[in-house]
């Protein structure tokens, strides 16, 4: 695919993503949101190229993601006034209320939840890899990856060779520590020392699409380094000067992505509009 | 000839990969011995799946594998194995259906087996699974009951968390009620003590006493039966669940069921509270007819005198 397209093509994904998650944030501060919600603002550009490249591979993966993964959902096709209804505790949410912002599902977009044990949807993701034999994409967080069933799981899939992807978000954080204080070892190091595929990238784009030859041929890990701009849950912010691709990106594709910014910006305003109405 | 629990289990479990285009997962399923002869002799084209030695992880597969609607079997060598095991398959598997509507059936083979073997390898553990919803958990000791659990897991989409024991591979009998009226005391046996209770009761019938038994096949959901109520109410003593787990888990919880339904006394009998070593003085057996025999007798006559 063209550079630029893909660019754009994924700027559009993220635009989702980013709008949706500053009404959440607006929500989440008027209290019409009251449930522990995990905004996935500033990593959205993982979940949105995944998206973008599978779109070009033609392939609906199976997908695992787990607690900040409304860029996942929003990203690979899920319907957002089923997250908005979702986030506001609904029964027309996507899992009808059950599953509030960090264990949400959707069959259309082949999505499966997650029941909160921190990883458990990486050897969950490798047991449907494994039983389907169908294209799988694991999300986890840098700290879940520490969990020793991730790596369990991990070791099992190299063994059975199987079209998995595990996508590390890394944005250096379990809630407020540090990675370099939890550990001194890299999680594409890990996936080497288990023969499979491994690479330490940033979230920008054209990174991730220079791997895709890859995908799904073997199962592979990508540690892909990231920042989140609000806090582990809620509002807040950590930093004012945490670095953000969703304006670096805006910046890069210029006229086109500025369109592209305001007319989602006001699609999901009027959305979320709607839907509080109701 | 008649079938054993050990032979119904293979041909049931053959069967069920080759009809269903099944799994079978689990660690050293072909090593010596094919998992106490329960397991097919196949091969991994043909659905028989060795897992790693990381147990956590495996659950999580095993669970994986659940949601493909393969209807996996997980075979767990060591139900205390389910420490490591349970923990993904219970909160994930079991919740599954309920939060996003997506079924994860596994019948998951728990095995127990006793005699110096430790801490953890021994006895059932059926009571890890006990207290967690989206769970069924069935005891079946012989060949029929294991049929029963089958045909249960294959006609709905439930998680099965089936308790065996190797002690009841060889048997080839049923083991029915017995729940005749005006009985002193009846027994409720779970697992393999259902065979204890059965000598138990002959022993103490010589003696004079009048023993029941009611055998507890289903543990989760646990349904008391009509006869069973009729049965206690009219006991001159009520009854005692006897378990090859410790008491302060399925034990005491169904005994509670059975006081609050019966209003009549209920005791309990299982694994004594204390960790199992590796040699026969230090091991911690479930309830042997001795034992069973002596605490009939202690609730009887104390409670005659009286």
């Amino acid at each position: 695919m063209n550079e630029k397209i893909f660019r754009l093509k994924t700027f559009e994904k993220a635009s989702y993503c980013r709008h949706f998650e500053e009404e959440v944030i607006k929500n989440l501060k008027l209290k019409n949101i009251n449930i522990p919600t995990y905004v996935s603002a500033g990593q959205e550009f993982i979940a949105a190229s995944m998206a973008t490249i599978c779109e070009d591979l033609k392939i609906k993966p199976l997908i695992f993601g787990q607690h900040r993964c409304h860029s996942i959902y929003i990203s690979f096709g899920g319907d957002k006034v089923k997250l908005i209804d979702e986030l506001l505790g609904r029964k027309t949410g996507c899992t009808k209320g059950m599953g509030g912002s960090a264990s949400i599902a959707s069959k259309e977009i082949n999505m499966f939840g997650h029941d909160g044990l921190m990883g458990s949807n990486g050897p969950i993701g490798v047991g449907a890899c494994f039983a389907t034999n169908h294209p799988t994409i694991v999300f986890l967080g840098d700290a879940a990856a520490e969990e020793d069933y991730v790596l369990g799981g991990l070791g099992w899939a190299s063994t059975k060779n199987i079209p998995l992807i595990t996508v590390v978000e890394d944005n250096n954080l379990s809630i407020l520590t540090e990675k370099k204080v939890r550990r001194n070892w890299e999680m594409s190091d890990v996936a080497k020392s288990f023969k499979m595929q491994g690479y330490n990238i940033d979230d920008d784009p054209i990174d991730l699409l220079k791997y895709s030859e890859i995908f799904f041929k073997k199962p592979c890990l990508l540690n892909v380094n990231t920042n989140r701009i609000f806090w582990h849950a809620g509002a807040g912010k950590d930093s004012d000067d945490t670095f953000d691709r969703y304006e670096e990106e805006k910046k890069r594709l210029g006229e086109d992505a500025l369109a592209i910014d305001k007319k989602i910006k006001e699609e999901i305003k009027n959305l979320w509009k709607k839907q509080l109405e109701k | 000839m008649e079938k054993t629990v050990r032979e119904i289990i293979k041909e049931t479990s053959r069967d069920h990969i080759k009809k269903n285009n099944s799994l079978i997962f689990g660690q050293c399923l072909s090593a010596v011995g094919w998992v106490g002869g329960t397991v097919p002799e196949l091969t991994e084209k043909e659905g028989l799946i060795e897992l790693s030695m990381a147990d956590v992880a495996n659950g999580g597969i095993v669970a994986g594998a659940g949601l493909s609607n393969r209807r996996p079997i997980y075979v767990i060598r060591y139900q205390g194995f389910n420490w490591f095991n349970a923990s993904i398959i219970l909160n994930y598997a079991c919740k599954s259906k309920e939060i996003w509507n997506v079924p994860c059936p596994i019948f998951i083979r728990g095995i127990a087996m006793e005699g110096s073997i430790g801490p953890v390898a021994g006895s059932s553990q059926h009571s890890i699974y006990f207290k967690m919803p989206g769970i069924k958990i069935i005891s079946p000791m012989t060949p029929n009951e294991y049929l029963i659990a089958y045909k249960d897991f294959m006609k709905n989409d439930d998680v099965m968390y089936v308790s065996e024991h190797r002690g009841s591979y060889s048997n080839t009998k049923e083991l029915n009620d017995h729940l005749d009226d005006n009985l002193d005391l009846i027994l409720f046996p779970i697992s393999i003590t259902r065979f204890e209770a059965q000598k138990a009761k002959i022993e103490l019938e010589k003696e004079g006493y009048k023993i029941g038994i009611a055998n507890i096949l289903w543990i989760k959901p646990f349904l008391i039966k009509k006869e069973w109520e009729k049965a206690v109410i009219k006991s001159k003593f009520g009854g005692v669940v006897l378990d090859d787990d410790y008491t302060d888990g399925v034990a005491s919880n169904l005994a509670y069921q059975l006081i609050k339904r019966t209003k009549k006394n209920f005791e309990v009998m299982g694994l004594k509270d204390r960790s199992a070593g590796f040699s026969k003085t230090t091991d911690n057996l479930p309830p042997s007819k001795e034992e069973i025999i002596k605490k009939c007798k202690e609730i009887i006559d104390k409670k005659g005198k009286l």
